[in-house]
């Protein structure tokens, strides 16, 4: 048993790898399925523009500054992502992601454009407001009982409505539209620095250190989860509360801090994306924001790995934005999100993917102890 | 040619790295009460598992009434007449006894409306013609073990199940209940009834069964009739060698006292009663004190109190001359060990690796966590190496093993590795043998024997009387969370303990 022969299919890495590719591959065939129900003629455009995205233009100068602005739009995905992730990991559920982000795009923006701060205080106070939004979670979860999940809808539309009245203060708000005022032009300190980052991407403005940022937190959550004594105790207390209490780990701290990092780990992407200056909060908005929903798909296409979110947070929004291609005179505008939803979904069978992986291998694996048992008693000795 | 209810001829299966059953035949007569005898890890389950359709094994055969059957599931098995009292209780806590009984075959009229007067007078009927006294309106929560028990066997009884299989049935059971199931299944045998009873208790075994199978290591042993064989032999059978069923220990030399706990209450979780009442008591250097009692009786709530999982509603807790009534748990665990009831529930992170799981009372120590908070997995690894060696615990994979996929006997000894191996001033020990085959237990009684040896002071609660009179220096008893007598194991008998545990007796104890 020490001896085992190499086999990829048995690394768990790679067995994440395969069965999130699954998920994709089925997702994008139902989609293509019900494109041709829709109108068979340009169901195979409609999909090669998906998958396309910024592949469709045919300069490369054209095609570097898309993919400029699809990694602009990846960061705070994956933060939503690593969000929900990390409180997973300690065995919750944190669909008040999307809330957490609204906050933190709420503090972020107030700080930029009302007390003209610079850029990183916008973002430290978007972590806080994250963090905050958080801990009333964990809170609740720890002193009442209250399942963070539904704490955590709740919060998402009190926070919404928050944002959009505190955003549409005089001097945020622009009288003429129903956005905020540009951060560009405005105040200027607010914008993230973009360390000649932009020259890689044909002088894309908005491409900023907001990339690199988000997939150094991805590897430091990594290392946390990983590496650390304070991951060693939260994932213990995620795995098993009692456990935890028993072993003098103080499991409701424990319970609240996760929260809190989850919250500001949420609260940062949205900074990351409006302090590109890439686009401004609609305060009229009446639902909330996808970005931290679709961080909980994320999350789970990158099989709960930080590492793996970074290939899926960077996938979802590729897709995303390539459905923003889909020909709008055959199919309505809405047939993006629905093949993303479609391959988000799917997501959800990641784990089923992987279960049924093992123990197709398992099954061989017992076959082939039973023939080299029987061989073994069919030799004289 | 004798009948035979269930015959299991030749039985292989196979698992990677291991033979779980290796070619095992079970003969079960009709009628008799036949014993399934085998450590943990014997292949016990695997051959129920094999008879429920769970596993389908490599090689062999299985008959039903001398007929071929095929139980590719365990609704087949159903069909089939077999029935089966888990260890752990399937029931449903919040229905009554009759809603369980009935369950999965609801007596049904033609409008699908349940017909429950029906159900409740055959069940009335079965359970005065065997002798199963239920209250077929109680809540399952509400009512005791052995009536849970008694429910479970009315429910093989009403789907007219002729084979019947105990999975180690007394475990959860007073001396009292169990006499009284002993009975129960002699009256069931009498009827015609063929009876598999899966234990390792030799006594049990040596009471009731009129047959017995032993299994080792995932062979077949052999069968024996228990008029012609002894408890020496059957455990000679079941462990390969010869196994001392006293336990061996000096006489103790007790020494200053390490814990005195006065005047302790805690509240309980379930009824409004406090579960523990104004207990006080010490535990000495160098003794072996045990809370003998039946289940439920406050054991728990006292452990909790003691090792700070619950706090106190009244009295104080003194550990090495320390008050520690409200010190948090890990300054309690710096001098108390605490091997807990549960070893699922506290014992372990089932989910993390075996070496995570030795270092859970100790991963924060420098030796194991650098000035930055990162863990030194080289460290860890080799700790748990040295435990998984000194301890002998077993595993497929070494230190990186999954707890979860460890068997209960091996969970157990990494949980007394890890809890020995600190070196406290205190052990508690709450049931650590519980389900734990001789072997195993042998080792463990060593192993707190050796403690106590080496002058440490050892709280010990057991609901096994054997335990209590084998290891105990001194044994106090407790029922509806008082201490109710003291005694001196070599003054007392099962008997007089039996009588205090059910609350017929009481003394008052000098404190």
């Amino acid at each position: 048993m020490n001896k085992k022969r190499f086999s990829p299919l048995r690394n768990e890495g790679v067995q994440m790898l395969l069965a999130s590719l699954l998920c994709i591959l089925g997702g994008l065939l139902i989609g293509f399925v019900v494109l041709l129900i829709i109108e068979p003629s340009g169901a195979f455009e409609a999909i090669i523009a998906i998958l396309k995205n910024f592949f469709r233009f045919s300069r490369v100068n054209q095609r570097l500054k898309y993919l400029g602005q699809t990694l602009v739009r990846t960061a705070p995905l994956l933060m939503c992502s690593l969000s929900v992730l990390f409180a997973y990991k300690v065995g919750m559920f944190n669909i008040g992601a999307a809330g957490q982000y609204v906050a933190g795009a709420c503090a972020t923006l107030f700080c930029a454009l009302y007390l003209k701060m610079p850029w990183w205080a916008c973002m430290m106070a978007a972590m806080a407001a994250g963090a905050l939004l958080g801990a009333i979670s964990g809170a609740l979860k720890t002193f009442r009982n209250v399942n963070v999940v539904i704490s955590g809808i709740m919060l998402n539309w009190i926070m919404l409505y928050v944002t959009n009245t505190v955003l549409s203060l005089p001097g945020i708000k622009n009288p003429m539209s129903p956005y905020t005022i540009q951060i560009r032009g405005n105040s200027p300190t607010a914008l993230l620095p973009q360390m000649g980052l932009q020259k890689l991407f044909n002088n894309e403005k908005s491409v900023t250190i907001a990339i690199p940022i988000a997939i150094i937190m991805a590897i430091v959550v990594w290392v946390i989860l990983n590496k650390t004594k304070f991951g060693y105790e939260l994932k213990a207390t995620g795995y098993n509360y009692h456990a935890a209490k028993y072993c003098g780990m103080k499991e409701n701290r424990n319970i609240i801090l996760t929260m809190m990092i989850a919250g500001a780990l949420a609260g940062m992407g949205a900074s990351l994306l409006y302090l590109t200056g890439i686009e401004e909060w609609e305060t009229t908005i009446s639902s909330v924001p996808a970005m931290g929903f679709n961080g909980i798909a994320v999350a789970f296409l990158g099989g709960l790995s930080p590492i793996g979110s970074i290939l899926a947070a960077y996938f979802i929004q590729h897709i995303t934005l390539g459905g923003g291609n889909v020909d709008l005179s055959v199919y309505c505008a809405q047939i993006s999100s629905l093949i993303s939803s479609l391959i988000i979904f799917l997501c959800a069978f990641v784990g089923f993917f992987r279960l049924t992986m093992q123990n197709y291998l398992r099954k061989r694996d017992e076959a082939a102890a039973a023939k080299a048992q029987v061989k073994k008693g069919g030799r004289p000795s | 040619m004798e009948q035979y209810a269930v015959e299991m001829l030749h039985i292989t299966k196979r698992f990677p790295g291991i033979i779980a059953n290796d070619d095992i035949t079970l003969q079960l007569k009709k009628g008799e009460i036949h014993a399934l005898l085998g450590e943990n890890g014997a292949g016990k389950s695997t051959l129920m598992s094999v008879l429920f359709g769970l596993y389908t094994p490599e090689e062999g055969e299985i008959r039903i009434n001398g007929k071929n059957a095929k139980i590719k599931n365990p609704n087949d098995a159903n069909d089939l007449g077999i029935g089966m009292v888990h260890q752990h209780f399937k029931l449903v806590e919040c229905f009554t006894v009759l809603d369980n009984i009935i369950m999965g075959v609801e007596p049904v009229n033609r409008l699908t409306f349940l017909q429950k007067k029906q159900a409740r007078e055959k069940i009335m009927e079965m359970s005065k013609k065997w002798g199963l006294h239920v209250n077929p309106d109680a809540l399952i929560s509400d009512i005791t073990v052995g009536m849970q028990q008694r429910t479970e066997i009315l429910k093989m009884l009403y789907r007219e199940n002729d084979i019947l299989i105990f999975d180690e049935p007394t475990a959860v059971l007073t001396p009292q209940e169990i006499e009284e199931l002993m009975q129960i299944m002699k009256n069931l045998a009498a009827e015609g009834k063929s009876i598999l009873f899966i234990s390792h208790k030799l006594n049990e075994i040596m009471a009731v069964a009129d047959r017995c199978s032993v299994l080792r290591k995932g062979k077949y042993i052999g069968t024996v009739d228990i008029k012609d064989t002894t408890k020496a032999e059957l455990s000679r059978m079941m462990v390969g060698r010869d196994v001392k069923f006293a336990v061996d220990k000096e006489e103790s030399v007790p020494g200053e006292e390490i814990l005195r706990v006065e005047q302790m209450s805690v509240a309980s979780n379930e009824h409004s009663k406090d579960a523990v009442r104004n207990v006080s008591f010490s535990v000495r250097r160098g003794e072996i004190v045990c809370i003998a009692g039946i289940d439920g009786n406050g054991q728990s709530e006292l452990v909790y109190g003691i090792t700070g999982l619950a706090p106190l509603k009244s009295g104080s807790i003194t550990l090495c001359g320390q008050n520690i009534t409200k010190a948090p748990i890990r300054q309690r665990a710096g001098v108390m060990s605490h091997i807990p009831e549960d070893r699922h529930k506290h014992g372990l992170v089932l989910d993390y690796p075996l070496e995570d799981n030795m270092v859970l009372q100790r991963y924060f120590e420098p030796r194991f966590t650098n000035k930055m908070g990162f863990l030194k997995r080289r460290e860890i690894r080799a700790y748990a190496d040295k435990l998984i060696e000194q301890y002998d615990v077993r595993s497929g994979q070494g230190a990186i093993t999954i707890a979860r996929s460890m068997s209960g006997g091996n969970q157990q000894k990494a949980i007394i590795a890890r809890e020995i191996d600190k070196n406290p001033e205190l052990l508690v020990a709450v049931q650590p043998t519980r389900g734990l085959d001789v072997g195993a237990i042998e080792y463990i009684h060593k192993q707190i024997v050796a403690q106590r040896d080496a002058g440490k002071a050892v709280l010990l609660v057991s609901l096994e009387l054997d335990e209590v009179m084998n290891v105990s220096d001194r044994i106090l008893v407790m029922y509806e969370g008082e201490i109710v007598g003291e005694f001196d194991p070599k003054q007392v008998t099962v008997e007089e303990l039996g009588l205090y545990m059910a609350g017929a007796k009481r003394e008052a104890v000098k404190q």
